[in-house]
């Protein structure tokens, strides 16, 4: 038998002025089991709160109402002080009588009515009630990065300061990234290369930080605070730990037919390689596709001439398992495949190029050592058009919606580049809008417009055909009312960007959601910006949704101070309201593990009780760590067996049966 | 004004079930925001709209509601990723049943409500109290389990 106790709070005038807080206190009075019922200018106050203390000890209250504000308000408060006066937390139920009665109902008469109704339901729901116990978990002090580019860098450099260990997990041979590809970076124009591989070194000499390169994430278990992951480290037939990155093999190799994945396959790399000088790490990885000693059996070159004796083809693929605390997905993006774009012959031109493709071009360590050269006949070109959105802010069905934000600006960017470089080339930019909200933004487009005599063209490419050596590029100018035809040496296509095509697989994994466009989404868009709403996954750099490097580098900083603070705890308090299965009712169906989001219900043979007879069944059970209390395998189960603690059938029922009476 | 089967005025009576993540706070900025609906909607907060289950529906009209609604995230945006989608197919089959049962369609719905669409919530009940009204009350689910007293 229960003994509740109703707090009816004034709110100052907040409810009392709509609502006759005194009424309501008589009317609960006689609701089954309460025993007591009082009111108060502010429960919220420790005067309020000191009330309901005192009230518990004093009448042995089992259970408590209270009519307020929202439970999103104070219902951890009022939890707080019923734990205070003994009383389990989830003996705490809340009657919403101001965001949803006072507030929206002017009549008094009206107003009371309604929260003796809300009052009524929470004193039946609270009548079905038992106390609740969160379970507690460890917290393994370990952060996983999946992705190694600045996002991911980043955060793992400011994870591994706080004196957490990370590792970071990346799938390519080296860590860095889009950015490594990179030229210069606007609006400041440095280096890339010069503000990148410090990090890139930093991170792979920080004693916190463990690097797995050529690597993927292959399976995970467990939950917030306690992830186990399967990493498959791909065998690059070459010993790391001997390796001393001479090149030598490199140099060696025979077969230099494979296109260069880093030079954007411009130019061609040896079987045996690495990415970019900086790489790191700085070891080779063979490509087994091009290798011949792979295909053939025979050459076995790069063997004979390393000295460290490092090459070694029997190398086998090996799995790595290792406890994470938090994860972090920085996966990055890549630029959309042009190949469907006819309009812009992408395919069939060589020098049609994707503004990543002119990055390497005017990169001293590129395949034309920096200088500008048509692909087609490495000629300087005297005309270059570049085109805006290509597949960005798009409505035809190979594009995208969205705006992929960083492409107004590396064009200004481009062109600027070429102009000073080449004073007697014209530059031309075909554009829908100009978008630079950004700082010094706008200052760097007006620049490439007013110093660099940049062409701007409002308006969109209809069309580019090859003819005579030239690239005759039709477009239409909005602003003049006119067609403009422009004779040109090279295009170069800012193509929108979109997720890297693993992200879907790991979102799966991770049960981390996505939005359509195959972008992580966070928890909440503005107030938990760096979390995505499955606890213990967080969110870093343009895996998230498009962004230039000074906002992937905030946010990465954002990620490592969420994933700090969840490492720094030793214990993480779970959520007691969690499914159960009545074993005795389950029949083993397998429904509910289909609908659970989070794979928390597995089966096993137990020994039940159904009528006095006893059996090995197989019944469904919930990992109380992994379900996260969403309710759908209560819906589903067909037995009745699921049910929600905290939400119980009966309870809920209860309720709708209170409101209707 | 509609009247009722005694001849009084009709106070439709109207639960909403809302999930806890995005439309019981929807509601809540109604509330704040200080936009008016009719006191005849009364929430009952759930975790997801995938905790509704049917029978919470039924048991509603068996106890005299005369509309019944449920709120939940948008599609994609489930707290719990893909709750909504659940509740989106249950209830479509239920309020199908309903309305072969004589529950017109009318007096069930299902609306999406994000935590920062107090107005739409405010309108969506609005609209929602206006229709129930002019359909009128609704007749009682029977129960035809034996209650136990009657026995
Ligand atoms: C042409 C061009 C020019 C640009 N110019 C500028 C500029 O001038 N200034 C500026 O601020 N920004 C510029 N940017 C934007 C900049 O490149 C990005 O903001 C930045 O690279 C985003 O970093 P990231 O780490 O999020 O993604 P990425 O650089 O894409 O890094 C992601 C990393 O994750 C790895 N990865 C992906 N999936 C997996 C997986 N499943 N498992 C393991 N690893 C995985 C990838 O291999 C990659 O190394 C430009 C972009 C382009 C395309
Ligand atoms: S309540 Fe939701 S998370 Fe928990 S076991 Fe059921 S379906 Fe899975
Ligand atoms: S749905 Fe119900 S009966 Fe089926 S396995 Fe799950 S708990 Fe058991
Ligand atoms: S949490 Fe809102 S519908 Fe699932």
């Amino acid at each position: 038998m229960q003994k509740i106790g109703v707090f009816i709070c004034w709110c100052g005038s907040n409810i009392a002025a709509t609502v006759d807080v005194e009424a309501v206190a008589e009317a609960v009075k006689t609701e089954p089991n309460v025993v007591f019922s009082t009111n108060y200018q502010y429960m919220c106050s420790e005067g309020g709160q000191s009330a309901i203390r005192n009230a518990i000890a004093e009448h042995g209250l089992t259970g408590i109402v209270v009519c307020a504000c929202s439970p999103r308000m104070h219902e951890a408060t009022f939890r707080k002080a019923a734990a205070v006066a003994g009383l389990n937390p989830y003996m705490v139920e809340i009657a919403n009588i101001r965001e949803q009665c006072s507030w929206i109902h002017k009549e008094k008469s009206e107003g009371t009515e309604k929260a003796i109704i809300l009052a009524r339901a929470a004193v039946a729901k609270l009548n079905r009630n038992v106390p609740l116990f969160a379970g507690e978990s460890p917290v393994i002090k370990r952060a996983l990065v999946i992705g190694g580019g600045i996002a991911g860098i980043q955060t793992a450099l400011d994870v591994a300061d706080a004196g957490y260990e990370v590792d970071i997990v990346e799938k390519t041979p080296t860590i860095g990234g889009k950015m490594a590809m990179l030229d210069k970076t606007f609006p400041t124009l440095d280096c890339a290369a010069c503000i990148l591989t410090p990090k890139m070194v930093d991170a792979s000499a920080h004693e916190k930080i463990n690097l797995y390169t050529y690597s993927e994430v292959e399976s995970v278990s467990g939950f917030v605070g306690n992830f186990t992951v399967n990493i498959r480290k791909r065998a690059r037939a070459v010993n790391s730990d001997l390796c001393t990155g001479c090149g030598v093999c490199v140099e060696k190799c025979p077969s230099k037919s494979a296109k260069s994945e880093f030079n954007q396959g411009l130019c061609n790399r040896s079987a045996i390689y690495i990415p970019f000088a900086q790489a790191i790490p700085n070891v080779p990885v063979i490509d087994r596709d091009a290798c011949i000693k792979f295909k053939t059996g025979k050459c076995g070159i790069c063997e004979k001439v390393c000295t460290a004796k490092a090459i070694d083809y029997d190398q086998e693929d090996e799995i790595i398992t290792k406890q994470y605390g938090a994860v972090v997905l920085a996966t990055g993006f890549k630029p959309i495949s042009m190949e469907r774009y006819d309009e812009f012959q992408y395919a069939q031109c060589p020098d049609v190029i994707t503004s990543l493709e002119f990055e390497r071009i005017c990169n001293a360590a590129g395949p034309t050592k920096g200088k500008v050269l048509r692909p087609s006949d490495h000629e300087p070109p005297k005309t270059v058009v570049f085109v805006q959105c290509v597949g960005s802010r798009a409505t035809v069905d190979c594009g995208k919606t969205y705006c992929s934000k960083i492409c107004c600006m590396y064009t200004a960017k481009h062109a600027m580049l070429l102009r000073e470089k080449y004073p007697d080339t014209e530059a031309y930019v075909f554009y829908i809008d100009v978008r630079t909200p950004g700082k010094s933004f706008d200052e760097f487009y007006r620049r490439a417009v007013e110093e660099y005599g940049v062409h701007y063209i409002k308006g969109m490419v209809g069309k580019v055909a090859e003819e005579d050596g030239h690239l005759i590029v039709q477009g239409s100018d909005l602003i003049a009312d006119k067609q403009v035809v422009i004779k040109a040496d090279m295009v170069v296509l800012a193509a929108a960007i979109e997720p890297d095509p693993t992200a879907r697989s790991l979102g799966t994994m991770f049960t981390a959601s996505m939005d359509t466009n195959d972008f992580f989404t966070e928890a909440h868009p503005k107030l938990r910006p760096v979390e995505s709403p499955t606890a213990g996954i967080f969110l870093s750099g343009l895996c998230q949704g498009p962004k230039d490097i000074p906002d992937t580098v905030a946010q990465a900083g954002a990620a490592a101070s969420k994933v700090i603070g969840l490492l720094s705890k030793d214990k993480l308090m779970g959520n007691p309201c969690v499914a159960g299965c009545s074993e005795p009712l389950c029949n083993g169906c397998s429904s509910c593990e289909l609908v659970c989001p989070y794979g928390a219900i597995t089966y096993e043979d137990k020994m039940v009780i159904d009528h006095g007879v006893r059996e090995t069944r197989r019944v469904a059970c919930v990992n109380e760590a992994v379900c996260q209390g969403c309710g759908a395998c209560t819906v589903t189960c067909p037995s009745g067996a699921m049910d929600l603690k905290g939400f119980t059938n009966l309870q809920i029922m209860a309720e709708v049966d209170a409101i209707c009476r | 004004m509609p009247i009722n089967e005694k001849g009084g005025a009709f106070n439709p009576l109207i639960v909403a079930f809302c999930c806890n993540w995005r439309s019981y706070a929807g509601a809540d900025l109604a509330g704040s925001s200080r936009l008016n609906y009719p006191v005849n909607v009364k929430v009952i907060r759930v975790p997801c709209s995938c905790r509704v289950n049917p029978l919470f529906i039924l048991r509603a009209f068996q106890r005299g509601a005369d509309g019944v609604i449920m709120c939940g995230c948008h599609p994609g945006d489930c707290h719990y990723t893909s709750g909504n989608y659940f509740a989106r197919r249950r209830t479509a089959l239920l309020f199908s049943m309903l309305d072969f049962l004589g529950i017109e369609k009318g007096r069930t719905r299902v609306e999406w409500v994000s935590a920062a669409e107090g107005a739409k919530f405010a309108n969506t009940m609005n609209q929602f109290a206006e229709t129930i009204s002019a359909l009128g009350e609704c007749k009682r689910l029977e129960d035809i389990r034996c209650v136990e007293s009657e026995i």
